[in-house]
């Protein structure tokens, strides 16, 4: 049975917001960390509570914290101990297992993200611009009064129009494929495989294998948390309509090279459902949109190319042990919207995401080193994923089509990532443990 | 891509730690791919007693797979080779795999097969191995990464092809020859 009345909303439910703020915090002592902690306590929601309030509720608070920031809180060594390597250790620290490397590695982060400074985030999501505004004032106020606690930096959120459906700024329909959990009350959309056992995402639950052992100690502590890694990747979207229309013949022939790319059209439809044409309808009927599979299908990737983003992420069926690799996906876009037709202007855009689960190597590392940074997926020899792997410019993106298949050499960077961290979320008991500890 | 050419027989010796340089995997040094694919070879001591239970362990894959071949399917192997030898200070046992996925995705997959499937791990009858390796799926991994020998010197005869695309050619072949069939 889900403690949905200890478990941070974000874990089970997805809020109207359109804006918000990430702030990214520092605790230069352990009560003035604890001070800030205890101030927000009451304005965190769990899941019962988000769920119960969601219509009148205008804004909604998540916290969670580095190991550093663990540390920085009073947390005491042995427990601290207890935590997975990859957690201690850091997003940073592990740039070269995850693929972060090149323009995409630590030294170029922004935000002070690589640092060892970073113990904690505020995730400040709100319905309106106004009441935006509020959180982030209250919680400037909140710096200001109390001793031993900084701002890092921040990262200010806005979806851009249309605004009637999640999408990035290269014009992707997104939220299409999340795995749900037993207990949740949800129900899968058909093609989204089973629910799953609550352990591969929130901590102190069976996962899909069973009883899960050596989590976090204290228990108060693990109960109920989970692992969210945090990604800033910048869009370059200037570059990328630059290269549909330089190796494209037609509008049609952009939409149908960036659907390649993406394993989807910018609708949403899959290629798999709709191999030659958009089909907006199918993109927006969460009933038929994720109802496919690959490996009768597609097996070849005529429709969908076998290195698309979509394919890397969820192989479906064409790879084992996929329930052991599920991760709940949360996050919004940054920056303004690149107008059609514009060239790019050089601001900073794009997506600020968590990959939210309960093992971040089995897990999240999976995914960065096997399926999207990994030159040999589906024997490819040469490719990263397209979308949000790293890309030197040295490498290609097969598309299949008969009787030859075109291959891309050279792709280039369309995103780059920013900054990143690896957080623990607390249960809403063990944001209480932790407010209370003494130093 | 030259140095990956499946034309060319290629060896390569490997330094003692078993890789060139140090590159950081998800639970350790990376395992480079050789002329040989991927591979590991895990030797370890036999708990007493058990030499039986290793030796029927064979037969239950062996009926494991004839019951639904692609039982192992998710390790991408090319070859498995079990051995017992006992050379003096008891009995020990050698698992000497070749595959195409990295040496820590292939552990990864093989505690899920075997957790999973019901058939335990010939693993089991092995000094040092832990317990609880089905609740924790990473002291399996610890006792694979404790118990790798590395290779000095691998050797491929057609370097760096994936059983994969050797499947896929070999069913190209077949393929050809049933056209040729027709045509005639």
């Amino acid at each position: 049975m889900l403690e949905f009345d200890d478990i941070q909303h974000i874990l089970l439910t997805r809020t109207p917001a359109i804006t918000g703020r990430y702030e990214f915090l520092s605790f230069d002592t352990p009560a003035g960390g604890r001070s800030w902690l205890t101030e927000l306590l009451d304005k965190v929601q769990s899941a019962t509570d988000a769920q119960a309030t969601m219509d009148d509720s205008d804004r909604w608070v998540t916290l969670a914290f580095t190991w550093n920031g663990l540390r920085a809180l009073g947390v005491p060594e042995e427990s601290l101990a207890t935590f997975p390597g990859e957690f201690r250790e850091g997003m940073a620290a592990r740039a070269d297992i995850l693929g972060d490397t090149g323009s995409c590695a630590p030294e170029h982060w922004v935000g002070g993200l690589a640092g060892d400074d970073v113990h904690a985030i505020a995730i400040l999501f709100s319905r309106t611009d106004e009441q935006c505004k509020r959180s982030i004032e209250e919680h400037d106020k909140l710096l200001a009064r109390t001793d031993g606690v900084r701002s890092v930096s921040y990262l200010d959120l806005n979806a851009s129009p249309p605004f009637n459906y999640a999408h990035d700024h290269f014009g992707f329909r997104d939220r299409l494929s999340q795995p749900v959990m037993k207990g949740s009350g949800e129900e899968p959309t058909p093609g989204s495989g089973a629910a799953l056992e609550p352990g591969e995402f929130i901590l102190g639950y069976p996962d899909e294998d069973g009883p899960v052992a050596n989590l976090p100690e204290p228990e108060v502590l693990s109960r109920n948390g989970s692992y969210m890694a945090y990604r800033r990747l910048e869009e370059h979207v200037g570059a990328f309509r630059d290269h549909l229309r330089e190796n494209s013949d037609s509008p049609e022939g952009q939409e149908l090279l960036a659907a390649k790319f993406m394993g989807r059209w910018r609708s949403g439809a899959p290629l798999v459902l709709a191999p030659d044409k958009d089909d907006p309808e199918l993109g927006a009927d969460p009933m038929r949109n994720n109802d496919y599979n690959y490996k009768e299908m597609d097996p070849f990737g005529y429709a969908c190319p076998l290195g698309s983003h979509a394919r890397r992420l969820n192989p479906r069926d064409t790879a084992h042990n996929m329930n052991r690799r599920r991760m709940i996906r949360r996050g919004a876009t940054y920056g303004p919207a690149l107008p059609e037709d514009a060239p790019d202007d050089g601001v900073e855009r794009g997506i600020a995401a968590f990959i939210i689960c309960a093992n971040l190597i089995r897990q999240f590392e999976f995914a960065q080193n096997v399926w999207i940074n990994d030159k040999a997926f589906h024997e490819l020899g040469n490719e990263h994923d397209p979308i949000c792997g790293t890309q030197d410019g040295m490498l290609d993106f097969t598309v299949p089509k008969r009787p030859i298949r075109k291959v891309h050499k050279g792709i280039p960077a369309f995103t780059t990532l920013k900054g990143g961290a690896y957080f623990f979320l607390p249960g809403i008991s063990a944001l209480r443990y932790l407010a209370s500890l003494d130093s | 891509m030259t140095d990956q050419d499946w034309t060319k027989p290629a060896a390569k010796a490997i330094p003692k730690e078993g890789y060139f340089e140090l590159e950081r995997g998800r639970y350790g040094p990376i395992f480079p791919r050789t002329p040989a694919c991927y591979g590991f070879s895990i030797i370890a001591k036999v708990k007493p007693g058990r030499e039986d239970a290793v030796r029927e362990h064979g037969k239950t894959i062996e009926a494991a797979i004839a019951d639904s071949p692609e039982f192992l399917a998710p390790l991408r192997l090319h070859y498995l080779r079990w051995l017992l030898f006992d050379i003096g200070d008891g009995l020990t046992f050698q698992y000497q795999g070749i595959f195409d996925t990295d040496f820590d995705k292939y552990t990864e997959d093989a505690v899920q097969l075997f957790g999973q499937s019901g058939l335990n791990t010939v693993f089991t009858n092995l000094e040092g191995f832990p317990e609880d390796w089905k609740e924790n799926p990473d002291a399996f991994v610890k006792f694979v990464r404790e118990h790798h020998y590395p290779s000095f010197l691998e050797y491929g005869e057609y370097p760096y092809a994936t059983a994969d695309e050797i499947k896929k050619a070999l069913r190209l072949k077949a393929a050809f020859s049933t056209m040729l069939d027709q045509m005639q």
